[in-house]
C-alpha cells in the first residue's frame, strides 16, 4: 500500500465516522483533499489548519477556509465547542506535546478523530529485533536523524493514555498492512501486533456540554458535568 | 438624498456629489456638502451580485488600474485588477473611489470651502478611517447597489475593509485584508509624526496656507515621503536593491551628494511624489491611519454587533518582511474571528519585498485573491 492509497484510505474510513451536515476543523489539511470529500459527501462545512505556507494557499486558492499556522500554538484560540468533529490524521506522532493536543482537540470539538500508525505493529517490531536500528516503513518511511515522528507509540500506549484522560473511544477502526479493516475492540488478541494504522473516534461522552440559546446565538460550556 | 454624478475629463474620473447631507465625521464636526472622485471597471450585473469595492492606501488614488492621468502611468493595482487579472474586470464590478480627505478629486483639505474661492487647508476637519468608510458607504447607496460582494484593501486599504466589517456588515460579503492591523501601532506613529513635523517644520507649509501664494512644501513632503518609503521597504530588499552601490560615480565626494544609490533613490521618490500629491492631505490621511484603534472593540463589534455579521468570510493576508504590519498584526485578527467560529482564511506569504508587497510580483497573493473571489463567488451564483 502506497502512502497516497493509504491516506485516501484513510480519509474514506474519516468520512464513515462523519454524520452528515457538521461542523468539522482538519488539522493539518494539506491542500483541502479531505475538506473537499466532506463537504461534497457529507454537506460539511469545513475548517482547516496547515503549517506548509505553499499547501496552504492552495487550500485558500481552492477556496477553502484555512489558517496558515502551527496547531500546537494556534489551536487555542478557537472556543470550547466550535466545532462537532476536530480531525487529526496521521499527525499525533509528530506532535510535541501530544497529550496536550488531545485535549485541546476535545475541548475545540465535541468529538475528536484521530488517525495513526501503530508503533506496535509486527514489521516494526521485527525490524528493530532482528537488525537493531530504527524502523523505516511505508507508514514511517523516514530514518531517525530526519523524521518529523518525534513520539512514537503503539495502540497500546494511545488506549492507556485515553484512559487516564477520561477520553471515551466511540470507535475504533484498525488496518493491517494488506489494508484488511476491522473493529479494533472487538479484536481481542494480537491487536497491536497486526494493526498498521488506527483511526479512533474520541469524545468525552460523560461530558455534556450546556448549550444556552438566545434568540440569535449559541453559548457553549463544557466544564459542567452532566448526567 | 440628493446625489448628482458628472463625469471630470481632467482627471478622467467620475464625480459623486452628495449636497446638504450634513454628514456627521466622528470628531463631531458637520460636512454639509462632499463629493467623491471615483472610478469603474467592469460591468455590473444585472441582480448587482457581482460589485467589488477596492479601497485604496495612504498614498494612493482612485486609479486601480488603466491611466492615471495625474502621473501619467498605469493605475497602482493594474497587475491585479483588469480583463483576466486575479480581479477580473471581465467578471466583476470593480469600484475604486478616492478617499474623503484625499487630493486626487474627492473633497479633502486642497478642494474649496463650500461656496467659496479658497481651498479648505487647515481648516478641514479631521477625518478618520471609519468617516471615509461612511462616504464610500453613501456612494454605493447612489450607485443603487445594495450589498458589496467583496471589500479589498492593503495597509490604510485594509482598515478601511475591517471598517466595513464594524460598521456596515450587512452590505458585504467578505474582505480580503492585506498587510494590515487592528490599530495603528506606536512604531507607525512615530513615522507618521516625523513626517508630518517635516511638512509643519517647512517654512512655506505656513500653517496649511500655503496654496494662497501658489507655493507647495516640497522639501517637508519629499522627506516626509523618504522616510515612508524606507518604511515600505525591508532592510533585506533594499540590501539587495542598492547594497552599498554609488551613484554616477566611481569614488566617494566626501560631502553630501547622493554619493549612494539609495540616497538618490530616495530623493527621486520624494520628488515624484510632491508633484502627485498634497501636504495638507498627507497631515489628514497619516492622522487618521493613527487614530485606527479596534484592538479593544473588534470582537465586541463582532460578537455583539446588532448588525448580523455571521455571513461574512475573510482572507487575512501579511508578509513575512513587512515591520510596519507584522505578521503578528494580522494573527489577532485571525485569533479573535477564530475564536468566534468566522469563516476566515489566513496566509503569511515569505517575501523580502516589506509592507509594498501587496503593491508588487507575488505570485502566491495573486492565486488566493483570485481563488477566494472566484470559488465564493461561485457558491452564491449557485
Amino acid at each position: 500500500m502506497n502512502k497516497i492509497n493509504s491516506i485516501r484510505k484513510d480519509w474514506s474510513l474519516i468520512e464513515t465516522l462523519i454524520a452528515q451536515d457538521r461542523k468539522i476543523l482538519d488539522i493539518g489539511c494539506g491542500d483541502g483533499g479531505l475538506m473537499e470529500q466532506l463537504e461534497n459527501n457529507r454537506n460539511a462545512i469545513t475548517h482547516g489548519i496547515e503549517l506548509n505556507r505553499d499547501l496552504a494557499a492552495n487550500a485558500i486558492a481552492r477556496g477553502f477556509n484555512v489558517v496558515h499556522g502551527n496547531a500546537e500554538l494556534d489551536l487555542s484560540q478557537y472556543s470550547n465547542n466550535s466545532f462537532d468533529y476536530v480531525i487529526l490524521s496521521q499527525t499525533l506522532q509528530a506532535m510535541m506535546k501530544p497529550k496536550d493536543i488531545l485535549s485541546e482537540l476535545l475541548r475545540i470539538g465535541s468529538k475528536a478523530i484521530v488517525s495513526f500508525p501503530n508503533f506496535g505493529h509486527w514489521k516494526i517490531r521485527l525490524q528493530l529485533l532482528i537488525s537493531g536500528k530504527m524502523p523505516v516503513t511505508e507508514s514511517l518511511p523516514y530514518t531517525w536523524y530526519d523524521t518529523p515522528n518525534i513520539h512514537f507509540f503503539t495502540i497500546k500506549d494511545f488506549l492507556n493514555l485515553c484512559n487516564e484522560m477520561n477520553i471515551v473511544i466511540e470507535k475504533s477502526i484498525g488496518l493491517t498492512s494488506k489494508g484488511r479493516q476491522f473493529d479494533i475492540s472487538e479484536s481481542i488478541t494480537g491487536v497491536n501486533f497486526f494493526t498498521h494504522e488506527a483511526i479512533f473516534l474520541l469524545s468525552y461522552k460523560n461530558f455534556e456540554p450546556i448549550k444556552i440559546k438566545s434568540s440569535k446565538k449559541v453559548f457553549a460550556k463544557n466544564s459542567v458535568i452532566a448526567n | 438624498m440628493n446625489t448628482k454624478f458628472t463625469t471630470d475629463t481632467k482627471l478622467e474620473s467620475e464625480i459623486a456629489y452628495f449636497e446638504n447631507i450634513n454628514l456627521k465625521l466622528e470628531s463631531g464636526d458637520l460636512i454639509d456638502s462632499f463629493k467623491l472622485a471615483f472610478k469603474t471597471y467592469g460591468k455590473l450585473n444585472t441582480d448587482k451580485t457581482n460589485a467589488i469595492l477596492i479601497c485604496h492606501a495612504l498614498t494612493g488614488d482612485q486609479y486601480v488600474a488603466g491611466n492615471n492621468p495625474i502621473t501619467g502611468r498605469e493605475g497602482w493595482w493594474s497587475r491585479m485588477v483588469g480583463p483576466n487579472k486575479p480581479i477580473d474586470t471581465n467578471k466583476f464590478f470593480v469600484i475604486c473611489s478616492n478617499v474623503l480627505g484625499g487630493c486626487a478629486g474627492s473633497t479633502g483639505p486642497k478642494e474649496l470651502l463650500n461656496g467659496s474661492d479658497v481651498a479648505y487647508g487647515g481648516n478641514f476637519p479631521s477625518v478618520t478611517i471609519k468617516d471615509m468608510v461612511k462616504a464610500q458607504s453613501l456612494l454605493i447607496e447612489s450607485l443603487n447597489i445594495e450589498k458589496l460582494f467583496s471589500v479589498i484593501g492593503g495597509s490604510m486599504g485594509a482598515m478601511q475593509a475591517l471598517q466595513w466589517v464594524i460598521d456596515f456588515p450587512d452590505k458585504i460579503l467578505n474582505i480580503i485584508h492585506i498587510a494590515g492591523a487592528l490599530k495603528h501601532s506606536a512604531q507607525n506613529i512615530a513615522f507618521h509624526e516625523v513626517g508630518r513635523q517635516a511638512i509643519m517644520s517647512d517654512p512655506i507649509w505656513r500653517n496649511g496656507k500655503y496654496f494662497e501664494n501658489d507655493e507647495v512644501p516640497e522639501r517637508g513632503l519629499s522627506v516626509a515621503r523618504m522616510i515612508a518609503h524606507i518604511t515600505y521597504l525591508s532592510e533585506n530588499a533594499m540590501h539587495k536593491k542598492f547594497g552599498r552601490k554609488l551613484q554616477s560615480r566611481d569614488i566617494i565626494s566626501f560631502g553630501f551628494d547622493a554619493d549612494f544609490q539609495v540616497e538618490s533613490y530616495l530623493r527621486y521618490q520624494g520628488k515624484s511624489f510632491v508633484e502627485r500629491f498634497d501636504a495638507n492631505s498627507y497631515l489628514y490621511l497619516t492622522r487618521a491611519m493613527d487614530y485606527f484603534d479596534h484592538d479593544e472593540t473588534f470582537r465586541k463589534n463582532i460578537e455583539f454587533s446588532h448588525n448580523p455579521n455571521d455571513h461574512l468570510k475573510y482572507l487575512i493576508v501579511s508578509f513575512t518582511s513587512d515591520w510596519l504590519f507584522p505578521t503578528i498584526e494580522s494573527k489577532m485578527i485571525v485569533n479573535q474571528l477564530n475564536s468566534l467560529s468566522r469563516e476566515v482564511s489566513f496566509l503569511e506569504i515569505d517575501t523580502n519585498k516589506g509592507h509594498d508587497s501587496f503593491l508588487l510580483e507575488e505570485p502566491q497573493l495573486d492565486d488566493v485573491i483570485k481563488g477566494f473571489l472566484t470559488n465564493n463567488f461561485a457558491k452564491i451564483d449557485e
